[in-house]
């Protein structure tokens, strides 16, 4: 044991000990930050779970776009830059048929019809844009350098993106309110906003649902088998070029569900609204293993708990003045952290370093 | 597949092609938008958009299909013309009884309007399925005309509409009397387009004729030799020359979007040597550039976030120290990811910098969302006695083409030292490069620095250059541009970030109706280049011969 240690100090390089300081010093500020949180009794512990609870709403959004990057990744090896623009093609998409339906008083009347119909276009947007997107711009480069298929989903990001701008305005638009999903519930001591539980429930409905689509149908069996190698699954008379389609078709419908029930949190939708969630679900999904299904959910819900209680717990222990503008910095932060010291994510030891 | 498919079924699907790519022209409002700029007579830049998509599917058509008996494939193209147009005409029709705008804000009166000729719907449909057929007939007709006329003709109309969308630019320099016969209201008028497609044609057929003289010449190879071009100090020298009198030319808004230009040069300058010379996708760029500029801000500043109030030529080498700094501490954490990895790590490096420039925990020190005010410009003292203080963009142009000289030599340099051939060896190879006894750590953390120290300088000019910095300037679009520029010039390429900003940061700069329209067609470029010309338009020799070989050996 001692031996091993001795052996692993000898190899220890330059770089690797400023990594590790590095490191090190983040999670010593953390510590730091979360004993003045909690030792100044900021908030009560209902408090916390409220927040915990928002944070779970929140995961679950981010666990189904990461699964489309997961999804892809695990298929194709590259980084679906444009997956957080499919997932706003469908939410703004389906914010127009909300709001006709909420002018004829439809969507108040049968809210449950008037949602999935909504979540139904969603879904079919985001499903045309990204099969166009892998029509155009990655299928010709299957077999490029690995970076030319990264500049080319960049591309394809912000082509989504200023086409949704071009085509239905730079304005924000407001979701109309559903009242049924107006108001909170207590549970067990919490309240709980309506449309949060509807979140939560869809949002594993959905997962639950690829999970078993991709263990045990048989088109799930191929996707995995194309995962596993391209070439071998192709001689065993798998349709490589199907199942990679299929593949953008489910991410995709994944995501333009998320799309909604963002808007169902947020209540606003915009042309650039899937950047930020976008970078957040590909966090989630290196978090929990990059081409692993239940790490990408795991690490979605994992994220959105860390995010929502981040801010209160460690950056207003160091005393940092209105710590939820940086939010988003302990977003990314935690994925450089991920990327420097587990690069396989919690769930991913299967992948090789080769594939990483 | 597509070979299967029988000629007339392609005409089918191009023409529905050709209808969609123009609706969504329509649609996302560049027809509108650009139908107020006129490139020739009333020709706008609207109906340009419309026929360059139309010409594109036509002609690529064409070209696929040779085999076919001229007169089938003028009828081919007839239907193609006649499907575009009848898709791209439902649009106005539909529109007078369903009101599209509640959804596609573009779908305007006046979009239909112009769709329609002006004329009433029904008529206005028929003629522009009638337009719309015979502009693809002239197009197989021009397809029809033996390669040397096809190519000059086809590019002599390029050349022409390039030279009405910029019209603007010869009407603002000092000069413009000359070229004021041939301009109308907005674009060229039609005396003047005759002018600019007969000297196209009439170049290109000089071009040929050169060619065939040297192709003669060739034989006798003394003879060739002796006419050699003029000799690069020569070029250099006329070069410097042209730059230095340019802004006397250009006047001075020209000069200030060719600052704008400038300073891109330089950023790109700096991409060029981390993701063209390293092979490291770094998205996070804007840091860096934001860095120089809140350094030269708080440094030179005389408002009372200002600390120093230092002078520009003091503060300028620690906006580079700092600049360079953060690129290699930055960069260290990054040492061991590849490819994809790392361009998602710096795109949330270059994120986490601009959440803390707004947020209010630094607010104290750098201004938060109000950014920094009253930044100096620089002043050229001697002797006590003030020669010169740069206050106009004219002034700035010079500080900047001696930014951009300093960073092209560096660059240049480098690229031709140990240094640089290291960092392509890594680029190729990363493994291999190691087993080279290149040494990865160094080579990675001096790519990050030199890159940021480019970066840090423009940044520092910048916010001389405008005097006041806030943080919404610095955001990501900024390291998507640079990168679209590199990638568009040709990556690794030096002379390639020149055209690469001149066609990115410039063409905007000067068409305000492509503003609007910007991010769009970086994206779009970004995905085309990579598509139709990886090694962008000026590449780099070693690099063409890469994304070319894998071709030959039938990868």
């Amino acid at each position: 044991m001692v031996e091993k240690i001795q052996r692993s100090l000898e190899r220890l390089s330059f770089v690797d000990l400023i990594v590790w300081l590095f490191g090190l010093s983040i999670v010593a500020v953390s510590v730091v930050g979360m004993i003045g949180s909690l030792g100044g009794h900021l908030y009560t512990t209902k408090e916390w779970m409220r927040v915990t609870v928002y944070g779970v709403t929140q995961g679950g959004v981010y666990a189904l776009i990461a699964l489309g990057y997961t999804l892809v990744y695990g298929i194709l090896f590259m980084i679906n830059f444009a997956h957080g623009d499919i997932f706003m093609a469908g939410a703004f998409t389906g914010y127009f048929l909300a709001a006709k339906l909420d002018q004829y008083g439809i969507y108040n009347g049968h809210p449950i019809l008037s949602l999935s119909l909504v979540m139904l276009l969603s879904m079919f947007t985001s499903v045309v844009i990204a099969l166009i997107t892998e029509r155009v711009a990655y299928r010709p480069l299957r077999r490029a350098p690995r970076l030319v298929p990264l500049i080319t989903a960049i591309g394809a990001s912000f082509t989504i993106e200023y086409t949704f701008r071009g085509l239905y305005g730079s304005g924000v638009e407001a979701y109309p309110e559903l009242e049924v999903l107006a108001g909170k519930v207590s549970i067990g001591g919490i309240e709980v906003l309506k449309a949060h539980i509807l979140v939560i429930v869809v949002s594993l409905a959905m997962m639950a649902g690829l999970y078993a689509y991709v263990q045990y149908t048989k088109a799930g069996k191929a996707m995995r088998a194309v995962a596993e190698d391209k070439d071998v699954a192709a001689l065993m008379g798998v349709d490589v070029d199907r199942i990679i389609v299929n593949t953008f078709i489910l991410g995709a419908a994944l995501a333009g569900v998320a799309g909604v029930l963002y808007a169902l949190i947020f209540k606003q939708v915009h042309f650039f609204m899937g950047f930020i969630p976008g970078i957040k679900a590909f966090t989630a999904a290196v978090l929990g293993g990059i081409g692993n299904v239940p790490g990408a959910m795991l690490g979605g819900f994992f994220l959105g708990i860390f995010e929502a209680l981040g801010p209160g717990l460690i950056l207003e222990g160091l005393g940092i003045t209105s710590p939820h503008q940086l939010k988003d910095a302990i977003a990314f932060t935690l994925l450089v952290l991920v990327l420097i010291f587990r690069p396989t994510g919690i769930l991913g030891e299967r992948l090789s370093e080769e594939k990483v | 597949m597509e070979e299967k498919r029988s000629p007339w079924k392609d005409a089918w699907l191009n023409g529905l092609l050709a209808g969609v790519i123009m609706l969504y022209f329509s649609l996302v409002g560049m027809v509108k938008t650009f139908s107020s700029r006129e490139v020739v007579g009333a020709l706008s830049l609207g109906h340009v958009t419309l026929l360059l998509s139309l010409g594109v599917v036509v002609y690529t058509f064409l070209r696929r299909h040779k085999q076919e008996s001229r007169g089938t494939l003028l009828g081919q193209a007839a239907l193609m013309g006649a499907i575009g147009g009848f898709l791209l005409g439902l649009l106005p029709l539909l529109g007078q009884w369903v009101d599209f705008r509640f959804m596609l804000v573009q779908a305007s009166p006046e979009l239909y309007a112009l769709l329609r000729f002006g004329q009433n719907p029904t008529v206005g449909f028929v003629l522009l399925i009638a337009v719309s057929a015979v502009t693809s007939m002239v197009i197989a007709l021009i397809d029809f005309l033996p390669d040397f006329w096809r190519n000059a003709v086809v590019n002599a109309f390029l050349i022409t509409i390039v030279v009405g969308m910029l019209s603007d630019l010869f009407k603002g320099m000092t000069i413009h009397a000359i070229f004021d016969p041939f301009m109308g209201a907005s674009g060229l008028n039609y005396i003047g387009a005759v002018v600019v497609f007969l000297l196209s044609v009439a170049y290109f057929w000089m071009g040929k004729r050169r060619g065939e003289i040297k192709a003669e010449a060739a034989k006798d190879k003394t003879e060739a030799m002796a006419k050699k071009a003029l000799p690069r100090w020569a070029v250099a020298g006329l070069l410097v020359a042209f730059l230095l009198f340019l802004p006397l030319i250009l006047g001075s808004y020209l000069s200030h979007v060719l600052n704008m230009v400038g300073l891109y040069v330089i950023m790109g300058l700096g991409l060029n040597i981390v993701v063209g010379y390293a092979g490291l996708l770094d998205l996070g760029y804007v840091a860096f550039f934001a860095l120089g500029a809140y350094t030269m801000g708080v440094l030179t500043s005389t408002s009372p976030l200002g600390v120093a109030h230092m002078t520009f030529w003091e503060a300028l080498p620690f906006a580079i120290l700092v600049a360079l700094t953060a690129g290699i501490l930055l960069g260290v954490p990054v040492l061991r990811m590849r490819g994809d990895y790392l361009a998602i790590v710096t795109l949330g490096f270059g994120e986490i910098i601009r959440i803390l420039a707004v947020s209010d925990a630094l607010k104290p020190f750098i201004g938060g969302a109000q950014g920094i005010l009253s930044i100096i410009k620089p002043i050229i003292k001697f002797g006590g006695r003030t020669l010169l203080e740069f206050q106009t963009p004219i002034h700035f142009y010079y500080l900047i083409l001696v930014g951009i000289g300093i960073a092209f030599f560096v660059a240049y340099r480098l690229r031709e030292s140990r240094l640089g051939r290291a960092w392509m060896a890594m680029r190729e190879d990363e493994d291999v490069a190691e087993a080279m006894g290149i040494d990865l750590v160094v080579i990675k953390l001096t790519a990050f620095g030199f890159g940021a120290s480019f970066s840090g300088l423009a940044g520092a000019i910048f916010a001389s250059y405008v005097g006041s910095i806030f943080p919404a300037s610095f955001n990501l679009l900024i390291s998507i541009n640079v990168l679209s520029l590199i990638i568009v010039g040709g990556v690794g390429s030096l002379p390639g970030v020149v055209v690469g900003s001149l066609a990115l940061v410039g063409l905007p700069e000067l068409l305000r109706e492509f503003a609007e329209y910007r991010m769009l067609m970086y994206g779009l470029a970004l995905i085309a280049m990579m598509l139709l010309k990886p090694e962008g338009f000026w590449p780099e020799p070693i690099r063409q011969r890469e994304l070319h070989a894998g071709e030959e050996s039938g990868d």
